[in-house]
């Protein structure tokens, strides 16, 4: 579960949050992710990194800018997190019927 | 039958509910009764329960352990804050991964619906894991879980 921890941790930023908000309306530069923060270039490009590291963007080459986008498989690893977690409890639930339909017949 | 809901509530609380076919007493003492607990308080099959103490009394203990048979486990303490037979728990948990988790503070209803019972069950989770999630997700409705309540039966089930 290390990528989860990764992803908690880069999400628990304001803004890299904020980061991952403008990126899911498109691909951008580092140089456009700066604009609307009151931060300096390297301060947003050490977000970026811990954003990469996470799997949370990809980021490409186009000559001398590498723009970032968000990793599809993201979000999607929270998805199927979360998904488990209802199963998880689910099942316990469905077991617990049973043992409410056996404690009935005994009342 | 009506299944599990799970959604979130402002920023810090989790809040499941599930209906079950018997009566408030039943679905409460199932859930403070060692010897009922340990049927179906469990992780993925195959999975038991070898310890199952729980002080259903205010300051009471909770102590859960699992087991896969095979050397892999996790526990989780815990102590009741407040008690209403047949309609309310009150109680303060945390999981040991094996460092212990922030403590996860819940309180379970159990109130008549019919002939059966609406048990609810509210949580509230650390501040930054699950705000951070939801605001990040970017979904209105917010992530659904809580990170550190259920990490440990997410490995456990990976595991197996």
């Amino acid at each position: 579960m290390s990528n989860l921890d990764a992803s908690f941790g880069a999400l628990a930023d304001p803004t890299r949050r904020a980061i991952l908000a403008r990126l899911a309306l498109g691909e951008a530069t580092v140089n456009e992710l700066v604009e609307p923060f009151e931060m300096t270039q390297p301060a947003i490009s050490r977000h970026l990194k811990v954003l990469e590291g996470a799997g949370l963007i990809l980021r490409r080459i186009d000559g001398t800018k590498r723009p970032c986008r968000l990793a599809p498989t993201a979000m999607t690893e929270i998805d199927k997190w979360l998904d488990m977690l209802r199963k998880a409890l689910a099942a316990n639930y469905d077991r617990l019927d049973d043992v409410l339909a056996a404690m009935k017949t005994h009342e | 039958m009506t299944r599990l809901t799970l959604k979130t509530e402002g920023d810090t609380h989790v809040v499941v509910t599930r209906k079950f076919a018997a009566p408030p007493k039943l679905v409460y003492r199932a859930h403070t009764e060692p010897a009922l607990i340990q049927k179906w308080l469990l992780g993925p099959d195959g999975w038991t329960m070898p310890v199952c103490i729980n002080e259903a009394r205010p300051g009471g203990k909770i102590r859960y352990e699992w087991s896969d048979g095979a050397g892999r486990g996790f526990h989780v303490t815990g102590e009741y804050v407040e008690l209403e037979p047949f309609s309310r728990l009150v109680h303060i948990e945390r999981m040991f991964l094996p460092d212990p988790t922030p403590d996860n503070h819940v309180v379970t209803t159990f109130t008549p619906d019919g002939d059966g019972t609406l048990m609810t069950m509210r949580m509230t989770l650390p501040d930054e894991a699950t705000r951070a999630m939801m605001l990040a997700s970017g979904m209105e409705h917010g992530m659904e879980a809580s990170y550190v309540r259920l990490q440990g039966f997410i490995d456990s089930a990976v595991v197996v």
